[in-house]
This record gives structure tokens, sequence and C-alpha cells, in this order.
């Protein structure tokens, strides 16, 4: 058996899997061991795998169209993508992030569960209808609507690709090692078959096979995670303050764990923090994309109700869990590395290990393969929206100015996987010794920076133009960039200078006051007669984004091509 | 398309229907906001209120509570919106769409 020690700096991009854990860069430090190859674990991934490249082949049968590609053809039902879209949500950094988050200062876990699942109200109310009304197959149909495509493409298309590579690098490299510790697989053998099952899924079977698999997934998932909090909670008596009670007896840090640890300490950090968490949900692509699955804003509308459920549960139960973990986890000589004092693998594995502490050698495989499973699900449905910047926003509407042939745009969509796939994969490897943690959080501040304002802008406020929405989007991009780029977490953290030129770690108050300003005062300046064109042309649009007269799947629509 | 467009914008229902549904949207978006920016600036300011224990000599502390109930506070309004959309919003704007397909039939 090979145990293969790794830089602490690795774990930590283990960690930084998950959206919710871009902003605990200190919290955990740790060895990584690579775990014996194992069966149990292996055995039930590949059933997993033939199952899901089962439904690939399902789905690729049934996906001939460019919209079957992008959209799943607008067959899937509210449920259908609630399901979905919670399992975008539930992924194994989610999971094993949270839990583990939990597991080592408590309470502190919960504030970034919360984070996330905010933003799925706000999206209801103030985004989803008018998105699906508007758009097709990207939320940048809805911007450019009434906006010059050129540009508002353009910049839709830079601000997409940035999130979904940045996303995907942290992705793949946090895949890597997880694979690593949970199958005793090398990390480029596991960083290859990601890579290569993820190309698999989305080139033959598009939105559908991706959405199947995350759906399968999700439940999987919720399953496994409920019996595990019920198996907790079984051996508490069901009693929470039991639970709690006996976990802050083991802990460390003792009764820390029941209240914020220094998470977010000032104010402005907490505002910025929050910001990104909130409103970057709402520019993320591959999230925003999923709206185009269902038929109508109707069964949109739904779909949010659904997985803001499944979310919210989804953290309840993650709490539970971390707390399981330190109760059962701690003091117990299984689980515990004599090296570090910690649990082997690290806090990441903390769900992972309570896994085989509550349901022994078969649900400690189940629960790796389902980890494994989001992993591939996650990718993917970044993969396909990156495609679909590539394909749909530059190839069809840009330099073909939207004069494509159907078998065209497909053709191109899938060859813009393959190349998305092995950039991936290629990037995956290149990162491997690199931290990588903060790309997650610089794909929310820009999500938050530049997509969220120009979707909601061009949908909301009449005055707005493309040379405001194109130069002020561009300035939102450019803060979050160069604010990461001087602040702590790379200035210092990366690049070992002594102090950050920018204070803060989180720059999306910032980035998006930017953004929100000079998008602002561009537009009211812009006297142009373009511009006056577009300021009239709102009306139109409120009219299409309010009541869906002409939006893509409705009987209008079969008439026009608008 | 655009003639349709133009009717509908000049209906004074589907000004009412806007007007309610911008007031819904943006009172439940605020309601949401307010509590979550509320739950942080209280961590960034004063996290003793969450370390509190809800009972004396128990372990477990207000802050438990509290994000849980922002939790199910989101939930239930998510399904507030769904609820009053899909059920008055879609009918008002059928009955406006459908008065308007019938002008042009006339």
């Amino acid at each position: 058996m090979l145990s293969i020690k790794t830089h602490s700096l690795l774990f930590i991009t283990v960690l930084f899997l998950s959206p919710s854990l871009l902003f605990a860069a200190d919290a955990i430090q740790g060895e990584v061991t690579r775990q014996a190859v194992n069966v149990t674990a292996i055995a039930m991934f590949l059933a997993f795998v033939s199952a899901t490249l089962g439904i690939t082949y399902w789905a690729a049968k049934r996906t001939r169209s460019t919209k079957d590609f992008y959209a799943a053809g607008g067959s899937i039902t509210g449920l259908q993508n609630g399901l979905a879209i919670a399992g975008d949500y539930m992924s194994a950094a989610s999971f094993l992030g949270i839990s583990g988050l939990v597991f080592a200062s408590g309470f502190d876990g919960l504030i970034y569960s919360i984070g996330f699942l905010v933003g799925w109200p706000i999206i209801l109310f103030l985004l989803a209808e008018r998105l699906r009304n508007l758009g097709k197959y990207t939320f940048a149909d809805a911007v450019s609507y009434r906006l010059r495509p050129v540009p508002m493409r353009s910049l839709a298309a830079c601000g997409t690709l940035t999130v979904v590579l940045l996303y995907l690098i942290a992705q793949m490299v946090g895949a890597g090692k997880l694979i690593q510790l949970l199958f005793g697989l090398e990390y480029h053998f596991a960083v290859v078959a990601v890579g290569v099952l993820m190309i698999l899924y989305v080139t033959f079977g598009g939105m559908l096979a991706t959405t199947w698999v995350q759906i399968i997934k999700a439940i999987l998932l919720l399953l496994g995670a409920t019996f595990m909090a019920l198996a907790v909670m079984y051996q508490m008596d069901f009693s929470f303050e039991t639970l709690f009670a006996r976990a802050v007896e083991v802990h460390a840090s003792g009764l820390d764990i029941m209240s914020p640890g220094g998470l977010v300490s000032d104010p402005i950090s907490a505002i910025s923090l929050g910001l990104a968490l909130m409103f970057g949900t709402a520019g993320l692509p591959h999230i925003l994309m999923r709206f185009f699955t269902v038929p109508d804003a109707r069964e949109a509308r739904k779909s949010i109700f659904y997985a803001t459920g499944f979310i919210g549960y989804f953290y309840i139960l993650t709490f539970i869990i971390g707390f399981g973990a330190i109760v059962l986890l701690v003091n117990n000589p299984e689980f515990l590395d004599t090296g570090t004092g910690g649990i082997l693998g690290g806090n990441n594995m903390a769900a992972i290990h309570l896994s085989k502490a509550v349901g022994g050698e078969a649900f400690l495989g189940f629960i790796s393969a389902v980890a494994f499973a989001t992993i591939l699900a996650v990718v993917s449905g970044l993969t396909l929206s990156g495609a679909s910047a590539i394909s749909h926003d530059i190839y069809a509407s840009i330099i073909k100015n939207g004069d494509v042939i159907e078998g065209e745009e497909l053709r191109v969509s899938r060859i813009a996987t393959i190349v998305l796939g092995i950039a991936a994969i290629f990037l995956g490897i290149v990162f491997e010794q690199q931290n990588v943690a903060y790309m997650v959080g610089l794909a929310f501040a820009i999500a938050a920076s530049v997509n969220f304002p120009i979707l909601f802008l061009s949908m909301y406020w009449q005055n707005l133009t493309t040379r405001g929405a194109f130069i002020g989007g561009s300035i939102g991009l450019i803060t979050a960039v160069l604010c990461m780029i001087f602040g702590p977490t790379i200035w210092v953290d990366i690049l070992g200078n002594a102090e950050p030129i920018f204070p803060y770690k989180h720059p999306a108050l910032f980035s998006m006051s930017a953004a929100f300003v000079s998008i602002y005062l561009i537009s009211i300046f812009d006297k142009s007669q373009s511009g006056q064109e577009e300021v009239i042309a709102f009306q139109y649009q409120y009219v299409r984004s309010q009541t869906g007269l002409g939006a893509e799947g409705s009987k209008e629509s079969l008439l026009t091509n608008n | 398309m655009q003639h349709f467009y133009r009717r509908i914008y000049a209906d004074p229902d589907f000004h009412e229907l806007e007007r309610k549904r911008s007031r819904f949207s943006w009172l439940l978006a605020s309601i949401v906001m307010l509590t979550y920016f509320s739950f942080i600036l209280v961590i960034a300011f004063a996290p003793e209120l969450f370390a509190t224990p809800i009972i004396d000599g128990k372990t477990i502390t207000w802050g438990i509570p509290v994000g849980l109930f922002v939790i199910l506070l989101s939930f239930l309004l998510t399904g507030v919106y769904v609820y009053r959309a899909n059920k008055e919003f879609d009918q008002i704007t059928k009955d406006i769409v459908d008065r308007v397909r019938k002008l042009d039939d006339a």
C-alpha cells in the first residue's frame, strides 16, 4: 500500500471544492494521505458510472437539435429542475466541505450554508420569470434582447467563461485529490477519468443527460445524508441538546463551536461576503442556464421553490452530520491520524468517516460513490455552460450574426464541449500543486459584479444602454479581478508579499458598486442614437418579460423569430 | 408581435398587474435581504448575542434557532411567491393576453 504525503496547501485545495468554503482560507491545515484502494467504493461507483452512461445513451437518442442540447428540449418539469438545481448546490464540496467546516468550527458552517441559500429567493422574486421569458439558452440571450448583441454577448460570454473556467479548475483539482483520497487512485488518472466521463456525458447527452445525472445524484445524496443524520440522532436519543452537549465535551474548542468564530470580523468584510454569496448565485451561468430547460416561467418558479426546499433541508442535514462527526469521530482511534492528531485525511473527510461509523463498509462505499457522482455532475453542468457561451453566444450570435443552420450550431456545441473538456483536464493537471482556493471566491465575485448587474439592469432599468452596460460591466470585471490579485489571498498568501494593497479578502462590495455606478453614469450620459432606441425598445422587452408572450416555448414564438 | 406588445402596454390592467407584482416581489425580496444582512451584521458586530444559550444551563445557543429560522423563512417565502404568481398573476396575465388576441381576430 503506497502512501503519498502531500503538502498541507494541497489539502486546502480539496477543501476549496466548495463555493461555501471559499472564504475559510486558514481554517484547516492537515496532511493528505492516500487511502488503500477501496474495493466496495469502486464497485459502487462503477455501478453509478454505468448507470449514468446508460442515461447518456438514452439522452443521446433524444438529443437532435440545439434546443435539445442546451435546454433538454424544454421538457424538464418544475420538480425535476428543482432537484437538478439543488444537485448543483449539493456538490461533494458542500457535502464534505460544509460538514467538514462544522466538524472543525461548529456554528461557522451554518453561516456559509445560509449565505448560499438566500440567493435563491432573490432569484425567484427578481430574476427567474423575466429571464425565462426573454432568453433561449443562455442568460446572454436575455441581456442582448434589446441591446446590441456584439458587445453584450462578448461581455456575457467573457463573464461566463471566466466564471466557468475558474470554477472548473477548482473542481478538477479538488476532484483529483478527493478521488485520490477515497479510492486510492493516482491523481492524474483521477483527473483524466473525471474529464473523459464529463466529455462523454455532455457531448452525447447534452442538457438532458446532465440534468438526469444531477437529479439521480441529488436523490442518492439526500437519501444518504438523511440516513446519516437519522443514525446520528438515534444515537443521541433524538435530542439536539444531547448532540450539542456531547460535541462541546469532546471538541478542542469546547463551547466556542456553539457560536460564530472569526469568519467575519469586520462589517465591510461581512457585507462584502454576504453580497458575493447572495448575488453571485444570481450570476452563475450554469445555474441560470437551467431556467431554460423548463417549458415556461410557471415551471421555472416552481423549480426554485423545490430547489430552495431541498437545499435548505440538505444544509440542515450537513449541520447535524458535522456535529455527529464531532461526537463519533473525535477520540475514536479508528479514524484518527496519529501523526497530526486530527482525523485521517483531514477535516474534509469527516462526513466520509462518519458514514463508516454509522453504516459500516457498505455505506462508506455508497457515500464515496455518491461523492464522486456529485463531482461529475457539477463539472458536466459547468462544461455545458461554457460550451454554450462559445457556440451560442460567440459563434452563432456574434460571428455568424444569428444566421446558422440547425445542425451547424449543434456541431459547434459538441466541438466546444470536447475542447473545454480537454482544457479542463489539462488545467486540472497543471494546477495540481497550486492553491486554487481563491478561484471559487473570484468566480463568485465576478458573477456578482458582471453577470448579475448586466442581467438585472437590462431587465429592470429602462435607461440602460449598450454603452453603459458594456463599459460598466467591464469595469466590474476588472475591479473584481484587480481587488482579488492585490488582496490578501493572492498578493500575500500566494505571491508572498508582506502587506496587501487592497485590504479586504472579499471584493464584491467594491466591484459590484463599481459596476452599478459606472453602468448608471455611462447610460445616463449616453445620448447616442442607438442608445435612445434601446430606451424605447424597453417597453416591448418589458411586456414580453412580464407576460411570456413570444417567449421561447410559447405558441407565438413558433411564428416569430424574435 | 410588436403590435401585441404595444396593445398590452396600452392596457391599464397590465400596469395594475405590474404594480401588484412589483410591490409583492420587492416586499418579499426586502424581507429576505433584511433578515439575511441583519444576521450577518450581528455576527460581525455582536456575536455574543448568538452565543447565548437559549435556556440557562443548556448548550444550544440562540444562533442555531435563528439560523434555522432564516433557512425556513427563505423557503416559505418562495412558496408564498410561487403560490400567488402561479395562481393569481398568471390568471390576470392570461386574461390580458387573451383579450389582446381577440382584438386581433375581430
